[in-house]
């Protein structure tokens, strides 16, 4: 099934929870309610096809209000079509379900994303960092975090 | 309360294994593993916090170091990526798109290469590893000549290539490609029939289709288990769909059954650059979008718009329009993909970028867990990891 | 005082510090620890067209074992510990050779984990540049230390205990 009567069946199902659809180069994103996303992604799986997770991120808007947006793009083997989801998160309650039962490939995608963006992942089987060292304190990839890192200048060059 | 029946041990980041920095926490029972934990992030360089503050041009060199094995193709699956977020796919010029497609599927073979020889050595194999690089070095001088370096090439550019194939260089690779169907002979001579390959991979590192699914594995290790994908033939991209290959799937789903799924996709990579250097015509490089592009060196010290293009592009970059992208390519080691947002600036607001071995990582638990110690190593090789995009 | 006559042809003679490092620089045993892209050319450079064997150059996983350790690629905070701990257990005399441009000065990964070089925590003797340094970049490498090893002296006497060794 194309990827439109696939975004239709899910505005079928889940009405409100749906807070909005775009579409940009061909490629079709929807927007969901973070409380409903496990839901959302086994509907998508089971009933609608989309059978593999292809990668699961986080992207910090700050300024904006929500101010973390988690993505998932979806893949769907039988029609080779692709879908993304995304469920935005708000910065005082930075948790969300996790869908690592959903797709077992969540796993470390989630783990990386609590690493590196610093949102929780309610129920995950294992919350531990993935990429930095283990007692790293702070989230790197949120704007805020400075790129050299907290306890060093940036290379200013010769001419200082 | 430690577990008394079970020995922990660490196969630690610096090992033999020469897949890199790698650390696996193994329970052992006697010889059979009971658990094993991948422990990652010993190469996390910040690669995607330093493309948010470069622009779309300068991080092209940063994608050469990620899978470091297959450098041109991550600048493929990055160029691809910023082109279609600019809506440029259909103004690349045909020689660009056959260049690009010939390139990447030496990458291939190049990727393929080391996987052999290192998987080989492992087991305890050096002569295959010892043949493996000799071939390979017939690609580094191709990729020498065509951009100036033997392994990080940063060949390809938003919009075309960055500078046409030199003279006489497509004979010196058909020479090459003519060659290789019988050097993989001989790396199947010494390998298929041999008794200690055969019991070392046979119904090793087992893992059903479902589960790799599941687990979001992909390429040849989860075309080796029997599920039909490959990513150039159902969402093609850079001219894929004229050229005629077949896709390797096999039912084994054993380390067997990818080693043959591996060396089968090496002799429809040379059928591809065949069919690649005979399309290969006279024409132009790089797309027609002079905001984008830079300007011919002639035109740039001769013309005031060359100029102030180019002076633009370097000092500033250009600037995509709001919105979002997801492109994934078919690397040698899976499906890597790049995820740009951007928010009007000519710097990626976020860049995320789906590693192939990160997730092919996951399922290396699944495949040890009941085997010998001996299988883990084994099962490493076949997946055919590279730290540089797990860790990036 | 001394020989009186001619020595016959099938002597030579030389000094004790000579003959050391003569034999410690034609047999250097570096310790495997290759981390990214530059330990693919270190490989490379083992293999067939740059072959480092007949340099007396042999790679060798335990750090027991090795002479020199070549930093081949980019050091990160969470692998400083481990580099500490497998330098230590390296035996004397133990050389260093910062391979590429992320190992000599953090290369193009001005970021928060990438040590900026590693010669902020380990004594190094010879710098490669480049990214990553073509095979006979790593070649010359390896020549030079071996002249800087030529050129220490007191290198018996360090052996047997009787004073430092003078680096060259």
């Amino acid at each position: 099934m194309s990827v439109q009567s696939a975004v239709d069946k899910l505005k079928a199902k889940f009405g409100d929870t749906v807070l909005g659809i775009s579409e940009f180069r061909g490629e079709t994103t929807v927007v969901v309610k973070k409380e409903e996303i496990v839901a959302v992604c086994s509907f998508l799986k089971e009933d609608v096809g989309f059978n593999f997770l292809t990668d699961l991120c986080g992207v910090d808007y700050l300024g904006q209000a929500p101010r973390f947006m988690v993505v998932y793009q979806l893949y769907n083997i039988g029609t080779h079509t692709r879908l993304r989801i995304k469920a935005p998160v708000e910065e005082q309650d930075a948790h969300l379900d996790t869908v690592s039962g959903v797709w077992a490939t969540a796993n470390w995608l989630e783990r990386e994303c609590w690493d590196l963006m610093g949102i929780t992942f309610n129920n995950h089987p294992d919350p531990r960092r993935i990429l930095m060292p283990a007692d790293w304190e702070g989230h790197p990839l949120r704007k805020d975090y400075p790129l050299q890192g907290p306890d060093r200048e940036p290379y200013q060059g010769r001419l200082q | 309360m430690a577990n008394l029946e079970t020995m922990t041990i660490n196969m630690g980041p610096q090992h033999p294994s020469t897949h890199g920095v790698l650390q696996l926490v193994l329970e052992l029972d006697g010889e059979i593993v009971r658990k094993a934990t991948p422990h990652i992030g010993f190469l996390h360089r910040g690669v995607e916090k330093l493309a948010e503050h470069r622009t779309y041009h300068q991080v092209l060199p940063l994608t050469d170091r990620l899978d470091y094995l297959a450098p041109m193709h991550n600048n493929l699956g990055y160029v691809l990526a910023v082109e279609k977020l600019l809506g440029i796919t259909d103004a690349i010029p045909e020689r660009a798109q056959v260049v690009r497609v010939l390139l990447a599927e030496l990458t291939r073979l190049k990727s393929h290469l080391v996987w052999l020889a290192c998987h080989a050595l492992d087991i305890g194999a050096m002569t295959v590893f010892i043949y493996c690089f000799r071939e390979r070095e017939h690609i580094m001088n191709i990729y020498e000549k065509v951009s100036g370096a033997r392994m990080t090439s940063n060949y390809f550019r938003v919009g075309g290539l960055s500078a046409d194939l030199p003279a006489g260089l497509d004979q010196e690779i058909r020479t090459f490609v003519n060659s290789m169907p019988g050097h993989i002979n001989t790396y199947e001579g010494l390998l298929t029939g041999n008794k200690i390959w055969q019991k070392r991979i046979q119904g090793v590192g087992v893992i059903s289709a479902e589960d790799a699914i599941d687990l979001g594995v992909t390429g040849p290790s989860l075309r080796g288990s029997g599920v039909d994908w490959d990513l150039r033939r159902d969402q093609p991209y850079s001219g894929y769909e004229n050229y005629d290959f077949k896709v390797i799937v096999e039912e084994g789903c054993d380390t067997w059954a990818r080693y043959h799924a591996r060396l089968k996709e090496m002799r429809e990579s040379c059928k591809i650059i065949h069919q690649a250097l005979d399309k290969l015509k006279p024409g132009p490089i790089l797309a027609d979008a002079p905001k984008i592009v830079l300007p011919p060196k002639h035109d740039t010290v001769n013309t005031i718009e060359g100029l102030i293009h180019h002076f633009k592009i370097i000092t500033e970059g250009f600037k995509p329009e709001v919105g979002e992208v997801y492109v994934g390519v078919e690397n040698p080691k899976g499906e890597v993909g790049f995820y740009l947002v951007s928010d009007g600036s000519p710097r990626p607001y976020r860049m995320k970028i789906r590693p192939a071995s990160f997730i092919n990582l996951q399922a290396l638990p699944k495949m040890c867990e009941g085997s010998m110690i001996a299988d883990v190593v084994a099962v490493i090789g076949t997946l055919d990891i590279v730290l540089g995009e797990i860790d990036r | 005082m001394g020989v009186e006559e001619t020595l016959g042809n099938n002597v030579i003679t030389t000094s004790l510090d000579k003959i050391v490092n003569w034999s410690r620089a034609s047999s250097l045993w570096p310790l495997t620890f290759g981390l990214a892209c530059c330990a693919i050319e270190m490989m490379a450079t083992g293999a067939a067209r740059f072959d480092l064997d007949r340099f007396g150059v042999l790679f060798r996983a335990s750090p027991r074992q090795a002479d020199v350790i070549i930093i081949a690629g980019t050091v990160t905070k969470k692998m400083l510990p481990v580099i500490q701990t497998v330098y230590e257990q390296m035996p004397e005399p133990r050389y260093v050779i910062a391979m590429g441009a992320c190992a000599c000065s953090g290369g193009i990964f001005d970021t928060y984990s990438t040590v900026q070089g590693v010669d902020e925590y380990l004594p190094v003797d010879v710098y490669i540049p480049g990214c990553p340094p073509r095979p006979e970049g790593l070649l010359y490498g390896i020549m030079k230390l071996q002249e800087q090893i030529k050129r220490e002296r007191n290198s018996f006497g360090a052996a047997i205990g009787v004073g430092e060794r003078i680096a060259g």
